[in-house]
């Protein structure tokens, strides 16, 4: 209210930017959503099947997983087994949210649905527990509202599209993939597990059902994860 | 119900259901066990592959076509630092172009 309560007041500006990073991230992010969309429907879904997984999985990664999986004539069990894999690190972030956010009851549900990549980023990028939470609510819910209206307009465009090879499609989903793992790989130890998961993946794609390849790749961060870590920090002070 | 709506739905249920149990994770857990590290690593080899799989695989069978020159150009885009849509876009438009002069 008055500058002479200085920590309000800069409490009031960390709020301020948290509330417009979590807009912007929430553009940003919602722009890509007529890409799954038009992807999902290009796999053989549905536009309300699309939508549901905008609406209530919410989750990027593993709604391309989903659909990229199906697209690929993979089993249902393959594409939800790869989903829920890639989902497994929202459940990390509600773990270190919980403590920031202090929610309970509807609220607590409320919150875990909005549990991603984008409001982890942006509320964890502030140090005080206000401006953290502001950006938490602000991050998720612009990007849930931009998310599905850009992935209606995706999966209705791409109905109207017709064969998805010639507009690319398949090679966008490809892309989409290589966007979201890009960020990942600045550490020595993800990319030699992103170098031997594309190894593992295309070795065994000959030879086992479609979806399946994707899932035995995880095993390759249990091998590098496994591996003494001073394996790749010696490896990246040689190069 | 098709097949299709079982596979959506029982999908979102996980990430769902998964999002909901981190809620009730206490934080000491994360830093005993060396979690989140292997989780991260997890998340790469999955990104990694399925990238791959969609970049090249042909139903079981591997086929290298326009696809792979659109990854190509993705990653260019990314290292130029192009906004994810902008990747997308121009990953789908060299696809579509090659195959329009009739290559891959």
């Amino acid at each position: 209210m008055n500058s002479a309560n200085p920590p309000d007041d800069a409490s009031r500006q960390a709020r301020g930017v948290a509330i417009r990073q979590g807009v912007s991230v929430g553009v940003a992010t919602g722009l890509y959503g007529i890409s799954f969309g038009a992807l999902a429907v290009a796999a053989g879904l549905s536009v309300w099947q699309a939508q549901v997984l905008s609406l209530v999985m919410f989750t990027g990664g593993s709604q391309f997983a989903l659909v990229g999986v199906i697209g690929a004539g993979g089993l249902g069990q393959a594409a939800v087994a790869s989903a829920a894999l890639l989902g497994a690190r929202n459940a990390l972030y509600a773990v270190q949210l919980g403590p920031v956010l202090g929610l309970r009851g509807w609220r607590r549900l409320l919150g875990a649905q909005v549990t991603i990549d984008e409001s982890t980023a942006v509320a964890m990028a502030h140090s005080t527990q206000a401006a953290r939470r502001t950006g938490f609510w602000w991050a998720g819910a612009s990007v849930w509202v931009c998310w599905n209206a850009m992935t209606l307009a995706g999966a209705l465009a791409g109905d109207a599209m017709g064969d998805p090879k010639a507009w690319g499609l398949d090679a966008a989903a490809a892309a989409a993939f290589l966007g979201l793992l890009w960020p990942r790989l600045a550490p020595r130890e993800a990319q030699a597990t992103a170098a031997l998961a594309v190894v593992i993946a295309l070795a065994l794609t000959p030879f086992v059902t479609p979806g399946a390849p994707v899932l035995l790749a995880a095993l390759a961060a249990l091998a590098v994860g496994l591996a003494p870590a001073r394996f790749f920090a010696a490896e990246s002070e040689a190069a | 119900m098709t097949g299709l709506w079982v596979t959506v739905l029982a999908g979102t249920g996980a990430c769902l259901g998964l999002k909901v149990l981190g809620t009730y994770v206490p934080r000491t857990w994360l830093e005993k066990a060396k979690v989140a590290r292997l989780m991260g690593l997890v998340t790469v080899a999955l990104l990694a592959a399925l990238m791959a799989v969609q970049a090249a695989g042909d139903g079981q069978g591997l086929r290298l076509d326009a696809r792979l020159a659109a990854l190509a150009v993705a990653a260019i885009a990314l290292w130029r630092r192009l906004p994810f849509i902008v990747v997308v876009i121009l990953a789908a438009a060299t696809a579509a172009g090659l195959r329009a002069l009739g290559i891959g």
